[in-house]
């Protein structure tokens, strides 16, 4: 009961205040089935300590990637983050905060927002980012919703391998609109067909070989289809080019600032043209001034949002992922240029040189010569991929990748990655191809 | 050059006649802090990485040249950024009465516990015999969640309240197609609710018709069955139960009754949880599908606007239609629904198993709270909220009869007299140093001011508000709307321009013309 300071004394002055005898009267307006009899069928309180027992029991029956036989990927990343960011989002006034709606004693929260903003809209060569969204898959469903209302038409067009999960997430909230479907073009920008809304192109893509939009661009602007670039390693743009051309650029910003945390929370992001700004989902932070002519910021355009347009609105929107946006603003502020673009070349060299130990085993290819920071490796037919991985786990405590499908496993390299770890990875798979 | 006196290597040790000014604001503990992108370039960065070997590269793109982001060192990273909390008010440092939104203390042990190794740092497709423990934790807050709503099917996979919604309309969705009931196409939503609730149920396909509350602040069985008419069109109704005004809808069994007769569902968004937890539960009142902000009612922080957590909990009849995936548990192990295994799913609605994160902070708040905590939480909530209601309703207009549950609403019809309104009480608050209650909100009155204390306030701070209110009631009357527009005074930043930020949208920061 440690987090409840009400005494026997204050209730007792409350209710006579009030004027009833019990606090059972103040309930007197809910039917008497309703009532749980006694108390609910859950165990009594615990201290911190035990709490503190149970959960670190819990834990210590998952391998997590601190052993550093780590190089699964596959849309969410393990990366360094260095120790302020977490210090910093741990400090009660970001952390214990809320929306900031009352703009005055909020000016914290609403200035990181627009630091976040510009960063996302730098990083991705767009003119304008929003205040995030909840993850990578939803942003991609958003961005689809958005491209149906500013072109007016109902289907979306898989380009390429986009990650599946974001495809299922896009198919799920594409159900709820009569009419509207999707098709998958297979890499060939002439597939597009006339009532495209968009186009999604993945770079990199699921299997991690980084695209060049331009054709694309031509073919979108063709049959008046907008071009939507989804980025879920958001590390690559330190050396992959910038989407500039692209009319939305959104996806998955996890990889800096935000741990894996077993798929969440994580940090979605959505850039895109400056024309398109209100019919953008989600929450923007905008410049302004306050009464004294003094620089302040504030949530603002919110005629797009749902506790004004209610049914109308540009998507359902409220709570986003606030303080993983703060992380990501502290670490990209780290950072800086130089760190951001070096960051990205470590993660690449140590997948190039993952890359060359893996190929040198018999049978071992590379399905796609080029990458960022991930591998799509192809085993022998005889193998199963799904299987190789549970023995990598079982046998040797190494957590290989993600098996994409029978004989191809995703293995990503980021900065964490040991020589001793990829050491360990080919002797292991070597071992039981 | 001006006559106001700057540092150059020329000066700088010398004496000056030039006036001397500060410019910046900063004074006492009030900081002035500029933009990150206006701080001093620095030749390194923040961190430190080893050098690049230079290996050719094989992205098979160009490489990227200069991005334009802005570099500063460490201390200047992490002064910039604790100089910007100081400017923002946080529940740890006080009251924060915000209807709705259920701003309890968040326990430090739940931050720590989510950060430990075995939970920040897995990832969600390892192998699920690696993860073994994580899904434990997911399937045993399926269980908590599942006895405290009454409510037997859990989805932990929605992102944040809205979320939930929207998975919660979708199983309903799924639910009426599954059925060929393809006629159902209205939902049915009350003027008094969450602006979320018709912008979800627009966003599965539904057309919304409004029930009306103005007069009694309930839907009355009476302003239902007009709603409701035949039924065959019906879908559902979506309600917050207790509902925005504060009120319990005393007339949910017998409501919920005939839409049931009528084949629709009883969608009850769970915002308003709080007043019920461990004493109350929603499945016993005839409620369908409920979402629960883990946020709220199960003190996972807020961050400034999320992450949130909005599982959905849903009756036996429902539970094929609910998202995927689900944790199952199989004698001793644990695992993930397979692709296809359900096929009455209404699909996937986010990437991987949910905010994993928040589910370790919500289960670990409720067993410190336990069965016993849970209960004594809502009836703190309820209590406290009652008390404010007896203190202030002499000084503030009280729309609609008492008791109320774990919320009071008020509106600014007194103060109005004078000039002054709702807003004005808010920025009022702001410079004795609370937060505002929510404002202008639910929309069923004029003026609204929604008071939600929570069980985590003493009487002493309630109190504290209570005295202020009555102060402010009583500036109204003596001082007047001239008064009061000039509040804050005391904050971080007066009174902000919202139409020109609406007006010359400014979202980025751009270098000055270069």
């Amino acid at each position: 009961m440690r987090y409840l300071p009400q005494t026997q004394k204050s209730r007792d002055e409350m209710l006579e205040t009030i004027g009833v005898s019990s606090v059972d009267d103040l309930f007197v307006q809910v039917p008497k089935k309703a009532f749980i009899d006694g108390k609910a069928n859950v165990p009594d309180h615990m201290g911190e300590l035990e709490v503190e027992r149970h959960m670190l029991a819990a834990s210590n029956q998952n391998i997590n990637a601190q052993s550093n036989r780590f190089f699964l990927g596959a849309g969410v990343y393990y990366h360094h983050v260095p120790s302020s960011v977490d210090y910093i989002i741990q400090r009660s006034e970001f952390l214990t905060a809320y929306t900031p709606y009352q703009p005055e004693i909020a000016q914290g929260t609403l200035q990181y927002l627009f630091e976040f903003q510009t960063f996302i809209a730098q990083i991705t060569g767009q003119e304008v980012a929003n205040a995030s969204l909840y993850d990578g898959a939803t942003s991609m469903a958003e961005a689809g919703l958005m491209a149906m209302r500013v072109t007016r038409k109902n289907k979306v067009c898989y380009g390429n391998d986009i990650h599946p999960q974001y495809a299922e997430v896009m198919e799920t909230y594409l159900c709820n609109n009569e009419g509207c479907n999707s098709y998958s073009v297979n890499e060939e920008p002439s597939g597009i067909e006339e009532d495209t809304a968009c186009v999604f192109i993945q770079s990199p893509d699921f299997y991690g070989k980084p695209h060049n939009i331009d054709a694309w661009r031509k073919a979108c602007d063709e049959k008046g289809a907008l071009l939507v670039v989804v980025v879920n390693e958001i590390v690559s743009l330190g050396m992959l080019p910038p989407p500039v051309e692209a009319d939305i650029v959104c996806g998955e910003a996890q990889s800096i600032g935000v741990p894996m945390s077993f798929g969440g929370p994580h940090l979605g992001f959505f850039a895109c043209r400056e024309k398109f700004i209100r019919q953008m989902p989600g929450r923007l932070c905008g410049e302004t001034v306050d009464a004294d002519g003094k620089r302040g910021f504030v949530l603002t355009l919110s005629t797009r949002e749902q506790h004004i347009r209610r049914d109308k609105a540009t998507s359902n929107i409220c709570t986003n992922q606030g303080l993983c946006a703060l992380a990501f603003t502290v670490h990209m502020a780290l950072l800086g240029e130089d760190g951001f673009k070096q960051l990205a070349v470590i993660n690449h060299e140590k997948a190039c040189k993952l890359a060359d130990q893996l190929t040198a085993i018999d049978g071992v290819t590379l399905k796609h010569e080029n990458f960022f920071n991930e591998l799509a490796v192809q085993i022998p037919t005889s193998k199963n991929a799904g299987d190789i991985v549970q023995q990598l786990a079982d046998d040797y405590g190494i957590i290989a990748g993600y098996p994409a499908d029978d004989n191809t496993i995703l293995i990503t390299a980021t900065e964490i990655t040991t020589d001793g770890g990829m050491a360990a990875l080919s002797n292991a798979l070597q071992e039981v191809l | 050059m001006s006559n106001v006196a700057q540092l150059t290597p020329e000066n700088a040790k010398e004496n000056t006649n030039d006036m001397i000014e500060i410019n910046d604001s900063s004074r006492g503990l009030n900081y002035d802090e500029n933009l990150l992108f206006e701080k001093e370039f620095t030749d390194t960065p923040g961190v430190d990485l080893p050098k690049p070997e230079g290996i050719k590269s094989r992205t098979g793109q160009p490489t990227r040249e200069k991005i334009g982001i802005h570099q500063v060192s460490e201390p200047q990273v992490v002064r910039h950024f604790v100089r910007l909390s100081t400017k923002n008010y946080s529940i740890d440092s006080g009251f924060f009465p915000l209807g709705s939104c259920t701003m309890k203390h968040n326990p430090r042990l739940n931050e720590k516990l989510a950060r430990l190794p075995g939970f920040a740092h897995i990832h969600p497709m390892q192998p699920e015999s690696t993860v073994q423990g994580a899904f434990e934790v997911m399937h045993d807050l399926q269980n908590w969640l599942g006895e405290l709503t009454g409510l037997p099917g859990v989805c932990l996979t929605p992102a944040a309240g809205a979320h939930g919604e929207l998975a919660g309309v979708m199983t309903i969705r799924r639910a009426l197609l599954d059925q060929g009931k393809t006629e159902k196409t209205i939902m049915l939503v009350p003027d008094s609710a969450h602006g979320t609730n018709p912008a979800t149920a627009a966003m599965c396909g539904f057309k919304i018709r409004t029930i009306p509350t103005k007069e009694t602040g309930r839907v009355t069985v009476e302003a239902f069955k007009e709603a409701l008419g035949d039924g065959k069109d019906i879908a559902g109704m979506m309600v917050t139960n207790p509902n925005t005004c504060g009120l319990f809808e005393t007339d949910i069994a017998e409501i919920v009754d005939l839409l049931h007769d009528a084949g629709g569902y009883f969608y009850c968004d769970g915002a308003n949880f709080n007043a019920l937890v461990g004493k109350i539960r929603p499945g016993d009142f005839g409620v369908d599908v409920m979402h629960l902000n883990l946020h709220k009612t199960f003190s996972t922080p807020h961050g400034g606007g999320g992450p949130g957590s909005g599982p959905i909990c849903v009756a036996e009849g429902l539970k094929p239609y609910i998202p995927s995936p689900l944790v199952i548990k199989e004698g001793d192990t644990y695992r993930l629904e397979r692709d296809g295994e359900r096929p009455t799913t209404c699909g996937r609605l986010k990437g991987f198993q949910g905010q994993f994160g928040m589910h370790v902070r919500a289960l670990s708040y409720m067993m410190s709270h336990g069965a016993d905590g849970l209960k004594r939480v809502s009836e703190d909530a309820v209590l406290n909220a009652n008390y404010i209601n007896a203190v202030l309703k002499d000084d503030y207009h009280a729309p609609f009869e008492g008791p109320v549950m774990h919320e009071a609403l008020f509106t600014e019809k007194y103060q109005k007299q004078s000039g002054v309104t709702t807003l004005d009480i808010a920025k009022g608050l702001i410079e004795y140093g609370m937060h505002p209650m929510t404002v202008y909100f639910p929309l069923v009155v004029n003026g609204a001011m929604l008071i939600e204390p929570t069980e985590t306030e003493s009487k002493a701070e309630l109190d504290r508000f209570c005295l202020v209110m009555k102060k402010l009631a009583q500036d109204a009357k003596i001082k007047g709307a001239d008064y009061f527009h000039t509040l804050p005074q005391s904050a971080p930043a007066t009174r902000l321009d919202e139409l020109k930020a609406a007006r010359e949208p400014k979202l980025r920061y751009k270098p000055e013309a270069a």
